[in-house]
């Protein structure tokens, strides 16, 4: 009891004078965050993309594809950052082996959604306008399953964003790094000051692709 | 293979098979964390979630919810906790269960609005009052979706229940975060295969379940 009044009298939530003195400190934090947090979204999209695109023109290949990743998911981050440091080290890659391979699975299920959701009239007429099939991928299907790739992208930032947060396990926390310091020293202001730029990124960059896909694929804007 | 060895050798010693650190009591306390977040959740969730989608109201309300929980860090909600309600299980079972609920009233609520609504015509024709058709017509037919919320949630929280070890808790994870201030390798894989087998009891779909309904 007596601890909580002492919390509760001395450490407000957030120490204003600290906080101006280690902008450096959170900004560096923050960077280090949207910088895991980039790299492991592309990464997945370049891993989902082409593998979507094929499980999706051989069926045969969905079942093992959403299986491994699948299994792959279930796993906790902080018991794969542990069993990956053995192997890869103490760095970015360990992190972003977790990451990317999260995100695999989101985008994966995603692309193939898309893909099987473009009408089957628009493909004909494709077929009769004498698009080849390459072609008609890359101008006509892909375009059209944009909406639901955008969408598991966003699903895949919001969520990299928050697992970033326990990489500080092996040293790489980004604003994790802010909340394991306000646990360690019982500190409030660098855990609410973490947390808080953490929901705040992840609202950030929700919205942020919700306007791409505004722009991108104007015919889908509900009237 | 030096690794592996090594995890094998930690496994075969019986020390870590009995005690408070021993590999039964952590699973126990795994077990006993996950589940209590769980049925909480689903005891605050489900009603808010069948109530919403019984009468169709607030329905972006309820997926907004979802999205903002998905964006709560979960290592920042424990932390937290932890500040506000010291040592103990109690800080853990709230942001489990703050994790837990989301998945849960997106696919309930969606679950009942997906209801065929000729079918509650009918049952109104047939005289059904308004928890009737609740508890005998949209409950049943929305009882997959609601399972796979249940199993998305599940499957988190199980797998979140690792981090208890990082405020001081018990659990499995606690071989992880010891694993790690020991620099011993054996340790933490072990709670590597434990958890992730109990996580995947869900199968390994139910997380991406989600995907589709959120």
């Amino acid at each position: 009891m007596a601890r909580r009044v002492f919390l509760d009298g001395v450490d407000p939530w957030v120490n204003w004078s600290w906080l101006s003195s280690h902008v450096p400190t959170v900004l560096a934090d923050l960077e280090q965050h949207v910088v895991l947090t980039v790299i492991a979204v592309i990464g997945g999209l370049v891993i989902a993309l082409p593998l979507g695109v094929a499980a999706y023109r051989w069926t045969g290949l969905r079942l093992p594809t959403l299986g491994t990743f699948g299994v792959f998911y279930t796993i906790p981050s902080l018991a794969l950052f542990a069993l990956l440091v053995p192997y890869t080290g103490i760095s970015g890659v360990t992190a972003e082996i977790a990451l990317i391979g999260y995100n695999v699975l989101i985008l994966l299920r995603n692309v193939i959604v898309g893909l099987d959701e473009v009408p089957n009239d628009v493909l004909d007429a494709a077929d009769g306008m004498g698009y080849r099939p390459l072609a008609r991928l890359l101008r006509v299907e892909l375009p059209l399953a944009l909406p639901a790739i955008i969408a598991g992208v966003r699903v895949a930032t919001v969520s990299t964003i928050g697992i970033v947060t326990i990489a500080w396990v092996i040293g790489l926390g980004g604003l994790g790094e802010l909340i394991l310091q306000g646990y360690i020293e019982s500190f409030h202001t660098p855990l609410v000051v973490g947390s808080a730029l953490c929901v705040a990124l992840a609202l950030t960059a929700d919205l942020g692709l919700a306007v791409v896909k505004r722009l991108a694929v104007p015919w889908a804007r509900p009237a | 293979m030096d690794f592996l060895h090594r995890v094998f050798i930690w496994l075969a010693d019986p020390a870590h098979w009995h005690g408070s650190d021993g590999i039964p009591t952590r699973l126990g306390e795994h077990l006993h964390l996950s589940l209590e977040a769980v049925a909480i959740g689903a005891l605050i969730a489900l009603p808010i979630g069948i109530t919403l989608g019984h009468y169709g109201r607030f329905g972006n309300l309820a997926i907004s919810v979802s999205n903002l929980g998905r964006a709560l860090p979960s290592y920042g909600i424990l932390v937290t906790a932890f500040q506000i309600l010291g040592l103990g299980d109690a800080p853990i079972i709230l942001a489990l269960t703050a994790l837990a609920i989301p998945p849960m009233v997106t696919n309930s609520y969606v679950g009942l609005r997906e209801v065929n609504p000729d079918l509650k015509d009918a049952a109104r024709g047939m005289g059904y009052r308004e928890l009737a058709l609740v508890l005998r017509i949209e409950l049943p037919l929305a009882v997959p979706l609601i399972m796979a919320g249940i199993r998305t949630s599940a499957v988190q929280v199980v797998a979140t229940a690792t981090l208890a070890a990082a405020i001081a808790g018990g659990g499995l994870g606690r071989y992880i975060i010891d694993g790690f201030a020991r620099g011993r390798q054996g340790s933490y894989s072990r709670a590597l295969t434990s958890s992730g087998s109990s996580g995947s009891s869900g199968r390994p779909a139910s997380r991406a379940t989600a995907f589709k309904t959120a």
